[in-house]
């Protein structure tokens, strides 16, 4: 539902990057980073940015989005899983506490500039 | 030629919530964050629960809505100092963030306040997202919701630090089984201290009024 937000977020960060004394330049791709678990709709995602874009120095980027997917590690047992679903409690110790180590993700890891 | 980045995309949002959460712990200030969806009761419990509350703790909150300043009105005849937050001026926003929380702080008191309720925009998705500062959350689930809400969102019953059921008082007259709803949350989050009650006949408040008068002592 923040889409617009976060699509306007990515391309402040993205601009604030590029070094001054580049003249001419064009950026190809954003290289991103979303957890399976992050509030984001990739298509809603895709669709904002590409308007934000326009009339920018990111106009006609790619979005290149790497899917992190959600791991779980048990605080009891130590044991890490990989959770394709909403159940988070670990198959050993069912009621002990969990924490979710990736899967949350909603990073800019890059961005690429046309040579 | 590749410009590497490695930043988050919320890290403006994250920045001020880690300023908030550091003022507030100065100030000895305990702030709930509350979320759930539209219609849970949410409002409702924060009245009758500052009702207990009041004479003993002082306390403040922040409503966040769309529109209106319907809930701020409702909650002010507890007593408590009530800032009303309306979205529309963002862009009607599904959440609130961290600087907005910064700027109605400014409206209290902070040296003479235990506790701030922040009641979110009622959405299951986005306020889970984003952190404001907060000390803890908790999120409200009632019983003329689905029992697998907790399965359909995740995230928000998995950022959650307490739960509460409420309307219990409607069981008798509804096919929802709490059991299988509790259930749904300790699949999602094991530890999750849960409680089942009514707003309406404050049946079960006592555990929770408990749960918030040990967390704002801590």
């Amino acid at each position: 539902m923040h889409e617009m937000g976060v699509a306007q977020q990515m391309i402040n960060i993205a601009l604030a990057s590029i070094p001054a004394d580049i003249v001419n330049l064009k950026v190809e791709r954003l290289n991103l980073k979303v957890g399976k678990l992050a509030a984001v709709v990739e298509d809603s995602l895709r669709f904002c940015f590409e308007i934000i874009a326009k009339d920018s120095l990111l106009d006609g980027a790619e979005l290149a989005i790497e899917h992190i997917p959600v791991k779980v590690r048990c605080k009891v047992c130590d044991a890490i899983w990989e959770a394709d679903g909403p159940i988070f409690s670990c198959q050993k110790c069912k009621d002990g506490a969990v924490e979710i180590i990736s899967g949350r993700e909603l990073e800019i890891v890059s961005i690429e500039l046309a040579e | 030629m590749e410009i590497p980045i490695q930043k988050k995309v919320l890290e403006a949002n994250e920045t001020q919530a880690q300023k908030n959460r550091k003022m507030f712990k100065e100030k000895n200030i305990f702030v709930l964050n509350v979320m759930s969806s539209p219609g849970s009761g949410k409002t409702e419990t924060l009245y009758k629960t500052l009702k207990i509350l009041m004479p003993k703790i002082k306390a403040g909150v922040i409503v966040g809505d769309i529109c209106t300043r319907n809930d701020a009105d409702r909650l002010e005849a507890s007593g408590a100092q009530v800032v009303q937050i309306n979205t529309d001026q963002f862009g009607g926003d599904c959440h609130l963030s961290a600087d907005m929380i910064e700027k109605a702080a400014r409206c209290f008191d902070l040296e003479n306040l235990d506790l701030l309720i922040v009641e979110n925009i009622g959405n299951l998705v986005c306020p889970a997202e984003f952190d404001i500062g907060e000390s803890a959350k908790v999120v409200v689930l009632s019983v003329t919701e689905g029992e697998d809400k907790p399965l359909k969102y995740p995230l928000m019953f998995q950022v959650a630090d307490a739960a509460i059921l409420n309307k219990i008082d409607l069981l008798p007259y509804l096919d929802f089984n709490a059991k299988e709803a509790v259930d749904n949350m300790l699949k999602v989050h094991p530890t999750m201290p849960i409680f089942l009650l009514s707003a309406k006949t404050q049946e079960g408040f006592e555990p929770w009024i408990e749960w918030i008068l040990d967390s704002v002592k801590r």
